[in-house]
């Protein structure tokens, strides 16, 4: 009975509220150019990281020393490194590696961050206490410096690369969604549902979760953002991706060394590292304009 | 403020052990076998097994916590396998090249940043307003270490105006701050125009105006003073970034401080030496937290950290 009620209830003025957010914020986005832009472009990226491999009619990691470090030309349209290959068809398949990285060591932290976040939120005490001074300890490590202790021990893979942007991004997410549930926490109609008789994880899962999404996916996806220069980093730091990978900050220490002479063997990565980052860079900062109750009006 | 003090220092010390705890770990966390690891793939057993004993590894696993701290508190970070020589000592000569590297680098960033980021307020929606933003969202796409390798291949190689690599010198000094302080300068100047768009809008800022102050009066005085509360926040959380983000500056202009030593040290397999220098960084951390905290508190008296 108490179930039914509170489902009755509840659950379509939620479902109301919420498409109703929604579609305010798809009108909100849809106006903002730059976010509209970067959303594209992050589509656009997807779409060449699937179909462009079938279409480059180079090979990404044969070598050829008959073509050595080839100015850009109608053959070769971004040029060939040290060992001969097709710097563009390179970069075409180095996409897949940024967006499979970037995408998974952010949901990696999010599904590890969110719970720790809403768990320390919504209980407080002594749980509270216990995950933020965890989560003090990994912030206490600066920037990209426990990431890169980490891939250091686990060894160079986009596996450990993934692992170690993943725990780099775990402090965040559980503060973000700690503060966040620390509002809901205290609306009333959270203490309504709760005399109604649900369970800590029904309140959690159907009341706060949904209420706490938008942070979350502006968070997630300025931390592709982020996740995109810390992997890259840690390539061209050597300790990342491994010859002859074609990831982005791989390609651009490969080729350090004939930059000088060369200029395009460095150029091109980089750009590509910039592109990527820059579209997740304006989509998040157009969502979060789009999400943020300030400017809802 | 005293007591405030010394509450947020007794804050660190949870910290601090975790810290240690975590870097302790660090040895444990490497697949296999540590000790075959740094004595190398092809070791015979009996040098493995030296390895091992010279680690302490054959210790239970609180014992070997137990001596690391007890070390630590005496200051002994442990011996480099590659030298020979005690951690700390080969810190030691480097850690002021990476500090002042960082330091130089946060008052650069500082500097353009809050320039850069009140010029955009003060001309909201102009056309200069939007160029600023637009560079400064690239410089927060940018990855640092591919901007360094651009000037270098800029003003290094092609006008031969500056030293490509190496610290020492002034002329040695100004791509790499360049380099490190970019994306820093590109988030406080975004943190800034947006602090200073709400502080503009408030009520005393139009009673400043309507009493007739001169608008660069209204902008320098009532204005960014409290606009700087924000930003101190970001600035805080930058140093984090610019102090790991010297990994890539030295690594790029082959600058001999604590971050090309981690990036060598991983590279040869000398884990006593990767702890002891990612210790370091985050006792740095630690402490630059600690004072961000306290002139927090000095700017804004309603802070309450309890």
């Amino acid at each position: 009975m108490t179930g039914l009620a509170t489902q009755n209830e509840n659950d379509p003025d939620k479902a109301v509220i919420s498409t109703s957010n929604w579609r305010l914020v798809y009108r909100k986005l849809k106006k903002n150019k730059t976010a509209l832009w970067g959303g594209y472009l992050i589509l656009l990226l997807i779409l060449v990281a699937i179909v462009g491999p079938y279409l480059t009619t180079h090979d990404p990691v044969r070598v050829d020393f008959s073509n050595r470090l080839q100015s850009p030309s109608a053959e070769f349209w971004l040029g060939t490194d040290h060992n001969g290959r097709d710097i563009f068809t390179r970069l075409i398949h180095g996409m897949q590696i940024t967006l499979i990285v970037g995408f998974s060591s952010v949901l990696v932290g999010a599904v590890i961050g969110v719970p720790l976040g809403i768990l320390a939120g919504f209980y407080g005490g002594a749980l509270d206490s216990v995950i933020m001074r965890f989560i003090d300890v990994l912030l206490a490590f600066p920037g990209i410096l426990l990431a890169i202790a980490l891939v250091s021990v686990l060894g160079g893979s986009i596996g450990s690369v993934i692992v170690a942007v993943a725990v780099f991004s775990i402090p965040t997410f559980a503060r973000v969604v700690r503060g966040s549930t620390l509002t809901i926490k205290k609306l009333e109609y959270i203490d309504a549902v709760r005399a109604l008789g649900a369970t800590d994880l029904r309140i959690i899962v159907k009341h706060v979760l949904p209420n706490i999404l938008s942070p979350i996916i502006v968070q997630s996806t300025l931390r592709i953002a982020i996740a995109i220069l810390v992997a890259s980093a840690l390539s061209f730091l050597g300790l990342g991706a491994q010859p002859p990978s074609p990831e982005w900050g791989r390609m651009l220490s490969d080729g350090r060394n004939y930059m000088f002479d060369y200029p395009h063997v460095a150029l091109f990565p980089g750009l590509a590292i910039v592109v990527a980052v820059l579209a997740f860079n304006l989509f998040g900062d157009g969502l979060r304009d789009a999400l943020d109750p300030k400017t809802k009006k | 403020m005293f007591k405030f003090i010394v509450r947020r220092f007794l804050q660190t010390i949870p910290v601090v052990i975790g810290v240690t705890l975590l870097v302790f770990s660090l040895m444990h966390l490497i697949p296999g076998d540590p000790a075959q690891i740094m004595a190398g793939e092809t070791a015979p057993p009996a040098q493995v097994e030296r390895m091992r004993d010279r680690l302490g590894l054959n210790d239970p696993i609180y014992v070997q916590y137990g001596r690391y701290m007890a070390n630590l508190l005496q200051g002994d970070l442990g011996q480099s396998i590659r030298s020979n020589r005690n951690v700390l000592d080969e810190i030691r000569p480097r850690f002021w090249i990476t500090v002042k590297l960082a330091i130089y680098s946060t008052i650069l960033s500082v500097f353009i940043g809050l320039i850069a980021g009140v010029f955009s307020a003060v001309r909201r929606y102009g056309l200069a307003d939007t160029t600023i933003m637009i560079i400064a969202l690239f410089g927060l796409s940018m990855p640092n270490f591919w901007l360094g390798l651009m000037l270098i291949q800029y003003f290094s190689i092609e006008l031969r105006l500056l030293p490509p690599s190496g610290w020492g010198t002034w002329q040695q000094t100004i791509l790499p701050v360049i380099t490190l302080g970019t994306a820093g300068a590109a988030i406080i100047a975004r943190v800034t125009r947006a602090s200073m768009l709400e502080v503009i809008n408030q009520d005393y800022v139009r009673t400043a105006r309507a009493k007739g102050l001169s608008e660069r009066l209204v902008i320098y005085k009532h204005a960014l003073k409290n606009a700087m509360i924000p930003v101190i926040t970001v600035v805080g959380l930058e140093l984090g970034a610019l102090l790991s983000g010297t990994v890539l500056t030295e690594t790029v202009f082959s600058i001999n401080g604590m971050g090309r030593m981690v990036i060598q040290a991983i590279g040869s397999r000398d884990f006593p030496v990767v702890q002891g220098v990612v210790l370091i960084f985050a006792l740095m951390f630690v402490m630059v937290n600690f004072l961000v905290d306290v002139s927090y508190r000095y700017f804004n008296k309603r802070v309450d950290y309890n």
